[in-house]
């Protein structure tokens, strides 16, 4: 009897202690983290790795959802609406056992402000931050700024101390020549801790065996290795013979594949991205185009034209195998603004479209270069090369000229390009950052992205009225009226959103995160 | 001969010159570097802040002048990508890629000679002829394509090795380290050396295989069986050896291509090595890198020629005539 009870017990012990394994997720994506330095690139892979380890005083959840992090709270002071208030997380502690306190606080945002940090973008409202005491700190803004929370999702927090000990106050900057001890040591308070990494080769992370989040997170992953692997047929291949178990961006063209192979499953949910073309309506002269002395894409009718004659749900299905989700506004459905009417697709229409160029006086149609990347967007080139076809039916004949990101981006940002191609993704979920970068006229810091040459006066009063207009109910119906203004001028040719794909071991529980981003402290096991 | 020799520095310097000039030129077709490195928020105030800043706004002449005196001193400055030394990516990557070269070398070298001596000496045999059809594939199917094969052969079917990655390597202090000592690294070793070396193998066996056929027409062989020589002598002894002159010329340059040429191989294998450096900083416009690595691999280049010009003077007497007889002029 008392040895069946002792053998009971070992049993139940033993299967106690393989629930409590350790677990180590090999993790595969395209491209390697570009340094650990958190403030020195705003860039989708680096910022994966440095949520793993740095924690920013908000955070995005795996459903894009605004959470407490380091801070526990947060609001606009009730006699100052310029300053807001944020009350940090008591008994947190660096990796290296530094005390985080408001100091770290000011420290990191004023290093995030500096002008050799790429994430400096994201700090211009900013003023100043202050210490209160040593768990609170105020941020002032230069106005009103409601929106000042979405912004610092991606803005990490360093130990002043370690930092400094380590010169390291600057971000990396690439033109002194120097680099710096953070761009290749980490010291932060996230849940897990860096244990080695190889540029390129393989990042090793070990959980944070002091991490605050113990019991608020599953905590299940308790070993990271991060592989970048570049070849897609070598990344795919990695996961079929089991030698990674989770792939962020499996090709569109091998989920079938992966979904039918046993023991591993692929999960799928929007991104927030948004793919589609622009042009150039502001110019009293196009150069690559085939028509003289005027602009074909000023004139309204020939964009409604275009418009209808791009058919979306055919891109969808022959490029895209499914994976995308066609759309009729230039905004990803997480974006406070998007509503299933401005979302609904444009009927195609070739006679009605052909019927509108002919009013527009471009009956016989005219010839025009499309730019286009081919190293950026899922199927990006695809996708122009299938969009072209289109505005063939209708007379425009395009001349695609596909190039990657590197030279595709400069014809858009030096205003070179006519007819091009862009993605967006909205990192602060908010209309305002479509409106300030893509819509307002190219002037001063805004319309930094509004190569179309559009300028509205009025739409450009009511973007920079959002700023600071704290009243919400407010706030959104100035934005449904500036979608508004924008459909009706059809400012762009909205395709399609992307999807993205993760695939994993068929045990891991895990939700796909709208921006891309995994954030393995809340992933899980099936037993 | 030291005079040639000397000569021979000096211009191999004035083409590395021209190398890196050629090189400089070339970037500013590659994209602008500054939109990749800065993130969608970034102005046009930024860009062009970061431009001026890192000299992109210097003429050519004046770019090529400052990489050129700063090589001289060892500095190749730092990578736009990652923000590490140039230098030290070079030296932490090259012992991957060299090994990689290496093992890919020994092993066509290695299987080239003996596969071409075989299917000369049977010339008609059944394997032979299986050998020079499968050889075929090796020299017509590119590099990409043969990786992604035996990955789905090896890694997804069989998965008797890692398809990726290079595992179990041992550092060697210093700067050097090996994935030879392991048993992980060796297998993750295969596949990459064998994508690599392919197109080398079938090329010293074809090569060997020709050489052979035309050596064992010759009278002296003949004389050799007459005389009742045993086979195995007549063959390794006599005619192979006549038929490497060549084959180490072609071994000796092929080498410096697999060096080169092995971008695409690790970039398949995710093979940390120096041509993956490269393609991701053909990717990102790191031109650091760029500039870096296209100068290293015109100096394996031109040291390797230079080395085989001079092996020629003391292989081949009638060169080393000739260029004694240029000395003195």
């Amino acid at each position: 009897m008392k040895i069946k009870t002792i053998l009971t017990a070992a049993v139940v012990a033993a299967s106690l202690t393989s629930v409590a394994q350790a677990q180590t997720l090999r993790w595969a994506y395209a491209g390697d983290s570009l340094t650990l330095d958190p403030h020195s690139q705003n860039e989708g892979a680096t910022h994966t790795v440095a949520h793993q380890m740095y924690e920013a005083l908000l955070h995005r959840d795996m459903s894009g959802a605004i959470t407490p992090s380091l801070a526990t709270s947060w609001a606009a002071l009730p006699d100052n609406a310029n300053v807001w208030r944020f009350n940090l997380r008591k008994g947190v502690k660096f990796h290296g056992g530094e005390d985080f306190t408001a100091d770290d606080v000011v420290f990191s945002l004023n290093r995030a402000k500096m002008e050799t940090a790429d994430v400096k973008g994201l700090l211009t409202s900013i003023k100043e931050v202050r210490k209160v005491d040593d768990h609170t700190v105020d941020i002032e803004t230069n106005g009103p700024n409601p929106l000042l929370a979405n912004n610092l999702t991606n803005l990490f927090m360093m130990d002043e101390g370690w930092t400094k000990a380590n010169k390291s106050e600057k971000p990396q900057d690439f033109a002194n020549g120097e680099t710096t001890f953070a761009t290749t040591n980490v010291n932060g308070t996230g849940a897990y801790m860096l244990v080695s990494r190889k540029p390129d080769e393989k990042t090793v992370m070990k959980a944070n065996p002091n991490y605050w989040g113990k019991g608020t997170f599953p905590l299940e992953v308790t070993e990271i290795v991060y592989t970048p692997i570049q070849s897609a047929a070598t990344r795919v291949a990695a996961l079929l013979s089991g030698e990674v178990d989770f792939v962020q961006d499996a090709p569109v063209q091998d989920l079938g594949r992966v979904a039918k192979q046993d023991g591993l499953k692929v999960v799928t949910a929007p991104q927030n991205r948004v793919i589609f073309f622009g042009m150039q309506q502001g110019k009293a002269d196009l150069e690559t185009d085939s028509v003289e002395g005027k602009n074909p894409f000023a004139e309204k009718k020939v964009r409604q034209a275009m418009n209808m004659a791009i058919n979306r749900a055919a891109i969808k299905k022959v490029v895209m195998r499914d994976q995308s989700s066609p759309t009729g506004v230039i905004m990803p459905p997480f974006v406070n603004g998007w509503t299933e009417a401005l979302d609904a697709v444009p009927a195609t229409d070739v006679d009605k479209a052909k019927a509108l160029m002919a009013e527009a006086g471009y009956g016989d149609g005219f010839s025009i270069t499309l730019n286009c990347p081919n190293d950026r967007y899922i199927n990006d080139e695809a996708i122009c090369q299938a969009a072209a076809g289109m505005f063939g039916k209708i007379g425009i004949k395009v001349n695609l000229d596909a190039k990657p990101k590197a030279q595709h981006f400069p014809l858009i940002q030096k205003r070179t390009s006519e007819f091009y191609m862009l993605g967006w993704g909205v990192p602060t979920f908010d209309s305002h950052y479509v409106f300030n970068y893509l819509a307002h006229t190219d002037a001063d810091d805004r319309g930094s992205w509004n190569n179309t040459g559009y300028s509205n006066a009025d739409v450009d009063k009511m973007i920079v009225s959002l700023e600071s207009q704290v009243n919400l109910d407010t706030r959104n119906v100035t934005i449904a009226k500036i979608w508004r203004q924008l459909q009706a001028d059809i400012l762009y040719i909205p395709v399609h959103n992307q999807v993205l794909n993760w695939s994993m071991r068929k045990d891991i529980n895990f939700d796909v995160q709208p921006e891309d981003q995994p954030h393995f402290k809340y992933m899980s096991f099936s037993k | 001969m030291l005079s040639m020799i000397i000569r021979r520095i000096g211009q191999s310097t004035l083409v590395l010159l021209i190398v890196a000039l050629v090189a400089f030129s070339m970037f500013r077709f590659v994209g602008d570097p500054v939109s990749v490195m800065l993130g969608q928020e970034a102005t046009e105030t930024d860009r062009e802040n970061l431009r001026e800043r890192l000299g992109l706004n210097n003429s050519l002449f004046v770019q090529y002048g400052r990489f050129v005196g700063r090589a001289i001193e060892g500095d190749f400055g730092v990578s736009y990508r990652t923000g590490e030394a140039v230098s030290a990516m070079i030296a932490d990557r090259a012992p991957a890629t060299i090994e990689l070269a290496f093992v890919s070398g020994i092993l066509a070298t290695v299987l080239g000679i003996s596969l071409g001596v075989i299917t000369a000496i049977n010339r008609k045999s059944f394997f032979s002829q299986v050998i020079m059809t499968v050889s075929l594939i090796g020299v017509s199917l590119p590099t990409f394509l043969i990786g992604v094969l035996l990955i789905w052969l090896f890694a997804v079917e069989l998965g008797w090795l890692p398809s990726f990655g290079r595992s179990g390597v041992t550092d060697l202090g210093g700067w050097w380290h090996t994935s030879l000592l392991t048993v992980d690294g060796i297998k993750s070793l295969i596949l990459p050396a064998i994508t690599l070396g392919l197109y080398q193998m079938t090329l010293i066996m074809r090569l060997v295989r020709a050489e052979m056929l035309e050596v064992l027409g010759q009278d002296y062989i003949r004389f050799a069986r007459a005389r009742g020589l045993p086979l195995r002598k007549i063959y390794f002894d006599h005619a192979l050896k006549n038929t490497l002159v060549p084959v180490i010329t072609i071994i000796g340059l092929q080498f410096g291509s697999i060096i080169a040429f092995s971008i695409i191989t690790e970039s398949v294998f995710q093979w940390p090595g120096l041509g993956l450096m490269f393609i991701n900083a053909i990717y990102h416009v790191d031109i650091p890198v760029m500039s870096a690595y296209l100068v290293m691999v015109s100096i394996v280049f031109v040291a390797i020629n230079l080395i085989v010009d001079i092996l020629y003077l003391f292989i081949d007497p009638r060169i080393r005539d000739a260029a004694n007889a240029g000395a003195g002029e």
